[in-house]
């Protein structure tokens, strides 16, 4: 049953390649469960990764789905490197899309050019906050962060909720639970003409650049690794758990919550209750095979936006329901897990 | 007559795992009711053909022999059908289980605690091991957590009893105790493989040896006939070294003071420590003996910081640091050599460089925050040279170090720290004998430099060798240090089992009874 | 207030029953060292599983269930391959499971949305049942509930009173022991994720043919969550995971009758409760480290290689 031992010393090789072998191996996974369905699996295939890829529109929407993606990766990084796993991004994602939100409504009307910093700094606010909570409830009350992050994604899914159904639903919207759409200053402006890429990608790009530099080079980030790989030698060279469990937490909160502004002030360009397809489940996907290293991030974050794309262009050519992205979610984590298992160890030679 | 056949016969069992060969061709026999000794220091392979008899682990080729027909052990519950019996280094003991129910899950036979916990109390005194079946195991001492396992082999009348390093958490009057019991099974025919790498036991308890050096077998003979030195020779190719203890010339002067220490042990099986006090000097090793499991685990961490503690009872350099957590101590010049080096003195996957910065970080490696990494590099590459570390270079994995070299580093990067006082703990423990030996007098020689040194071990021997005084840590109290002349191994072992009184006792707490 | 206090007690025991099969399984899985963070993703396999076996074989929860335990367990079965067989991160590979279970149920359940199914009749028992208060409450059940309650005493019975119990205790507290003294670790925990897989299907089967007989994508609603969260309050003890579980009925049927007792909040707000209520109860077990290092099992999470 068990199937491993332990290599001499850790594989390199394995460390890198095994994201490839988790793709391949969702690939045949992939196959398989088309094939099983009676679609035909060429087509189907192309139908989910390559049509997507096959217009200038198709990458735009790519990159669109991108983005948030990695943002709320790189924050949840530096809390997985520390063993601290937050798995309510989506929760924080929402948070940071209720403040920015809440600020365009209230700034309704207003020309203001300020608008769209004022929800920037509010959507970080209101992630950092819903993150910045369970650290409180694990430094204070010792309640592990799995199950309250999570728990309180889904209250701050009520709470959305409870907002686009009551004080914030638009008065003209026939009854539907959704806000107003936002006035144009409460909007990242349109980068390319007939896309929705917008300015929210500077975000993005800045803070993939800043985790880079704080991953490669901050002291911050070498006591965060020690805290995961050996918490006895973290309290040996006296750093502090508490300021980790605070920093990865309220990190990750906030970059979801600016995810969320992403969101709302970019395709969307409202509150309603749709305002995520589940990056923040996601994002905790694309650190894992992006080695929880800010540029594999990158490269993870696109590949998870073409499942995302192939899931609605599925829809519509193969008649499939848009499920099939979360089951080839699933499989990639697995297959991801499985694989890395090899880098430490080795098939157990049967004697 | 017919010639006596061997209880057990080994024939060239080999068995490698991935980048070291364990055992390589190993044979041996053992006569019933003889007590045979596998000698070899650490990592010469004992335990893993101890495993390869008992079953736990697969030999890649050899055989085994019981009573002259070959067997195959396909795993324990196999063994001790066939009549063998273990008793496991790491007790292989469940601590939130009760005596009985520990006993209970290696026997086949129905179900019935009541029962069994008549026969446990009848075998356990008919071999002088008293034990209450009752018991939670977590609130034994070590001493009488062998006996659990002991007469868990007992239960099962084993016709072939392995000890693996039966006697490295017991007393000195404990281990008499134990080879009383061991002589009385001999006698009954039943055969014994004793493993251990401490010579006179051997000699005053063994039979036969079979010695072991790097998984290979190196010799074969009877210990009572053999002297320590030609015995060691076999085991480690040359004499034992010994260290040189200079007198200590410098200016006398109390570093640290602990003073009346009460502290509850985080750990729900710790032991919390009552009312310690103890002072160490400029110059002078103080030894604390005691079985780990006495308060060894909560007293390293008050001294270390790792526990931060009330702030006026520890003083080091006349200032109050019990307030202060190991970092913030190391930075004022104590620090602390941990008994576990994978994952507490050294971070596993990380590089010897990025392990410098464990601990170094204060020696120029940081700026603003961001990490110097050659400054990292320079220190670990002058650490691995100044302390002979073997290994690559300073960019090799702390995990991939054996255990000596290792324990070379991590002493020598606190050594690099140019620190007033050092808790060090367990500095050998699994450490080949030849880097013991530099270890141990590397501690001296620091100590000589003006250095207050606290040594916590389980090793009398090594307390004997380097300390100035040495104080025993039973059951979470500190008897008063006394100078090394002045006490005998007999003295120190009785307190080890908590005997010692109120005059005796650094503090004035109620004497308990023994329980080890 | 008391022609409330009926229907609410007696719908807190229907609204339990989920989460006594799936924290019981949890339970049992966790004691052998395993946590399995897949539990949502199990019930959401075992919901589509009985309730497609109930509408197609037309045998209604008789069918459903049964399907659902092995849906439930089938399932499992791939998260201890990776968790267990390949000694993975265990909480990762439990994440991946929920993520796979409910895109895998809400692909197969796109078939049956607009299907109802009949359900199941309580059963009063005679005489128990014409007890004043306690007989509508406790005595007058569908058959899942007492199905659920013979559970319960099934597993406490097997912990506390058989070799199994001790075996699986054991295996939580030191594999490394117990596989020193020769017990197959990997597979005894194959076996507690295999139960933990059907009861939290059986879980799953229950709300779907039973308590609100229709399929609905992601029906489970955090459910399975809780389960594991119960697991944690009743610091891995049976009895309290049953009180908890009741606790967590009480709360969840509260909302429905919120009105009727006069409380004016808006309905999302009353359905946030039980999350609510879920990090109150984690908070309050959690805060003395001591109470959860006593009961907890010592491996539980980490890898084992023999």
């Amino acid at each position: 049953m068990h199937l491993l031992e332990p290599r001499a010393r850790p594989s390199k090789l394995m460390r890198w390649t095994a994201p490839l072998i988790a793709i391949a191996a969702t690939l045949l996974a992939g196959s398989f469960l088309f094939w099983s369905l009676g679609k035909p699996v060429l087509a189907s295939f192309q139908v989910f990764f390559i049509q997507p890829m096959s217009s200038s529109y198709g990458w735009s929407e790519l990159l669109i789905k991108a983005c948030p993606l990695i943002l709320i990766a790189q924050g949840l990084a530096i809390g997985f490197k520390a063993r601290i796993y937050n798995i309510g991004a989506e929760g924080q994602l929402i948070m940071g899309a209720l403040a920015a939100g809440g600020v365009a409504i209230a700034m309704e009307g207003s020309d203001s050019q300020w608008v769209i910093p004022a929800m920037v700094i509010a959507g970080a606010l209101g992630g950092a906050l819903w993150g910045a909570l369970p650290a409180l409830l694990r430094t204070r009350f010792n309640a592990q962060e799995t199950l309250t992050t999570l728990m309180l994604s889904y209250i701050a899914s009520f709470i959305l909720s409870y907002m686009v159904h009551g004080p914030w639903r638009d008065p003209e919207g026939m009854n539907f639970p959704q806000s107003i759409m936002f006035s144009d200053n409460a909007l990242f402006s349109i980068l390319l003409e007939g896309s929705r890429v917008n300015t929210s990608i500077f975000i993005t790009g800045f803070a993939v650049l800043a985790f880079w530099l704080f991953n490669a080079h901050s002291f911050m980030h070498f006591q965060i690794e020690v805290g995961g790989h050996a918490p006895a030698a973290s309290r040996y060279a006296g750093f502090s758990s508490r300021q980790t469990v605070w920093f990865s937490l309220v990190i990750s909160g906030m970059t979801a919550g600016l995810a969320g502004v992403g969101e709302i002030a970019g395709p969307v360009g409202q509150l309603n209750l749709n305002i995520s397809p589940g990056y923040g489940f996601a994002a905790i996907i694309v650190a894992y095979l992006g080695r929880l290293h800010a540029l594999g991030i990158v490269l993870a974050g696109f590949l998870m936006a073409l499942i995302y794309l192939g899931g609605e262009a599925a829809q519509v050519s193969l008649q499939m329901p848009f499920a099939i992205t979360g089951i080839f979610q699933g499989m990639l984590l697995f297959f991801l897990l499985g694989s890395d298992a090899f880098i430490d160890n080795r098939l157990r030679r049967f004697a | 007559m017919h010639p006596p056949v061997p209880r057990l016969e080994l024939l060239d069992i080999t068995k490698r795992y991935p980048g070291i060969v364990a055992c390589s061709e190993v044979s041996l026999s053992v006569m019933p009711g003889e007590i045979h000794a596998v000698l070899g220091e650490n990592g010469a392979g004992k335990s893993t053909l101890m495993k390869i008899i008992y079953g736990a682990v697969r030999a890649d080729s050899g055989s085994i022999l019981l009573n002259g027909h070959e067997v195959n052990v396909a795993n324990p519950a196999q063994a001790r059908r066939l009549g063998i019996g273990m008793v496991f280094q790491h007790f292989s003991l469940f601590e939130t289980l009760t005596v009985a129910e520990n006993i209970s899950l290696v026997l086949d036979e129905p179900f019935n605690l009541p029962a069994l916990a008549v026969r446990v109390k009848a075998v356990s005194e008919r071999y002088g091991l008293p034990l209450d079946p009752s018991r939670m195991v977590h609130s034994l001492s070590v001493g009488e957590r062998q006996r659990v396992e002991i007469v868990r082999c007992l239960l099962q009348d084993p016709k072939l009893l392995i000890l693996d390093e039966p006697t490295s958490v017991l007393t000195p009057q404990a281990v008499q105790k134990l080879f009383e019991t061991l002589r009385q099974l001999a006698s009954e025919g039943v055969s014994i493989l004793y493993i251990s790498h401490k010579l006179h036991e051997i000699q005053s308890l063994c039979d036969g040896a079979t010695i072991l050096r790097h998984g290979k077998v190196t010799g074969n003979a009877n210990p009572r006939q053999e002297t320590p030195a030609s015995l060691a020779r076999m085991m480690i190719g040359r004499e034992l070294p010994v260290c040189q203890a200079p007198v200590y010339e410098g200016d006398q002067h109390t570093v640290l003071t602990v003073e009346s220490l009460n502290l509850v042990s985080d750990d729900p099986f710790g032991t919390d420590l009552k009312n310690i006090s103890l002072t160490v000097n400029a110059g002078e090793i103080l030894g604390i003996a005691g079985i780990s499991g006495n308060g060894q685990a909560e007293l390293m961490a008050a001294l270390s910081g790792e526990t931060t503690v009330e702030k006026h009872a520890i003083h080091f350099e006349g200032k109050p640091v019990g307030h202060l957590n190991a970092g913030q101590r190391r930075h004022k010049g104590l620090v602390f050599v941990p008994e576990e080096r994978l994952g507490r003195g050294a971070v596993p996957p990380f590089s010897l460089s990025h392990n410098a910065l464990l601990t170094a970080h204060r020696k120029g490696m940081k700026y603003w925050g961001l990490v110097r990494y050659s400054k990292a590099r320079e220190f670990a590459d002058k650490c691995v040279a100044r302390f002979d570390v073997r290994c690559g270079g300073s960019g090799d994995d702390a995990r991939s170090l054996s255990g000596g070299n290792l324990q070379k580093f991590i002493v020598g990067r606190e050594i690099m720290l140019k620190p007033k006082a050092m808790i060090v703990a367990q500095p050998t423990w699994g450490v080949d004998v030849g880097a013991s030996a530099v270890l141990r007098q590397a501690l001296l020689d620091l100590s000589r430099n003006g250095v207050a040194i606290v040594l916590i071990s389980e090793e009398l021997e090594e307390l004997f060798e380097i300390s100035d005084r040495i104080a025993v840590l039973a059951q979470g109290r500190l008897s008063t240090a006394q100078p090394r002349s002045a006490i005998s191994a007999e003295s120190v072992g009785m307190k080890m089992s908590g005997l010692f009184d109120e005059s005796d006792a650094s503090n004035s707490a109620e004497v308990s009874h023994a329980s080890a | 207030m008391i022609e409330h206090l009926i229907p609410i007690l007696a719908g807190t025991l229907a609204a339990a029953t989920p989460l006594v099969f799936a924290g019981l399984g949890e339970l049992v899985a966790e004691r052998t060292g395993v946590i399995n963070l897949g539990v949502e993703g199990m019930m959401l396999v075992g919901a589509i599983a009985g309730f497609a076996a109930a509408a197609e074989t037309g045998y209604g929860a008789a069918a459903g269930l049964p399907a659902g335990a092995l849906a439930g367990a089938a399932t499992a079965m791939i998260f201890a391959f990776f968790a267990l067989s390949l000694a993975a991160n265990q909480a990762a590979c439990g994440l991946a499971l929920t993520i796979f279970g409910l895109g895998l149920s809400a692909f197969i359940g796109q078939n049956y949305v607009s299907y109802s199914l009949p359900g199941l009749q309580p059963i009063a028992i005679p005489f128990l049942s014409d007890i004043p208060l306690l007989g509508p409450v406790l005595f007058t059940q569908d058959a899942v509930v007492y199905l659920s309650i013979v559970a319960y005493a099934g597993v406490a019975w097997t912990l506390t009173k058989t070799r199994l119990g001790l075996l699986l205790k054991a295996v939580g507290e030191s594999p490394e022991s117990a596989h020193a003294i020769g017990y197959p670790v990997i597979l005894i925990r194959f076996g507690a994720v295999a139960f933990g897989g059907a009861m939290a299907g059986m879980a799953g089967a229950y709300l779907s043919t039973v308590y609100t007989p229709l399929w609905v994508q992601n029906m489970s609603a955090g459910r399975g969550w809780i389960a594991v969260a119960l697991v944690v309050f009743a610091t891995w003890k049976p009895t309290r995971l049953l009180f908890g579980a009741y606790l967590f009925g009480f709360v969840t049927i509260l909302q429905f009758h919120a009105q009727g007792l006069g409380i004016v909040l808006p309905v999302q707000l009353l359905a946030a409760l039980p999350y609510l209520a879920t990090i109150v109860v984690l908070v309050a077990i959690s805060h003395d480290r001591k109470v959860l290092q006593n009961n907890l099992p010592a491996s539980l999470g980490k890898p084992f290689l023999p």
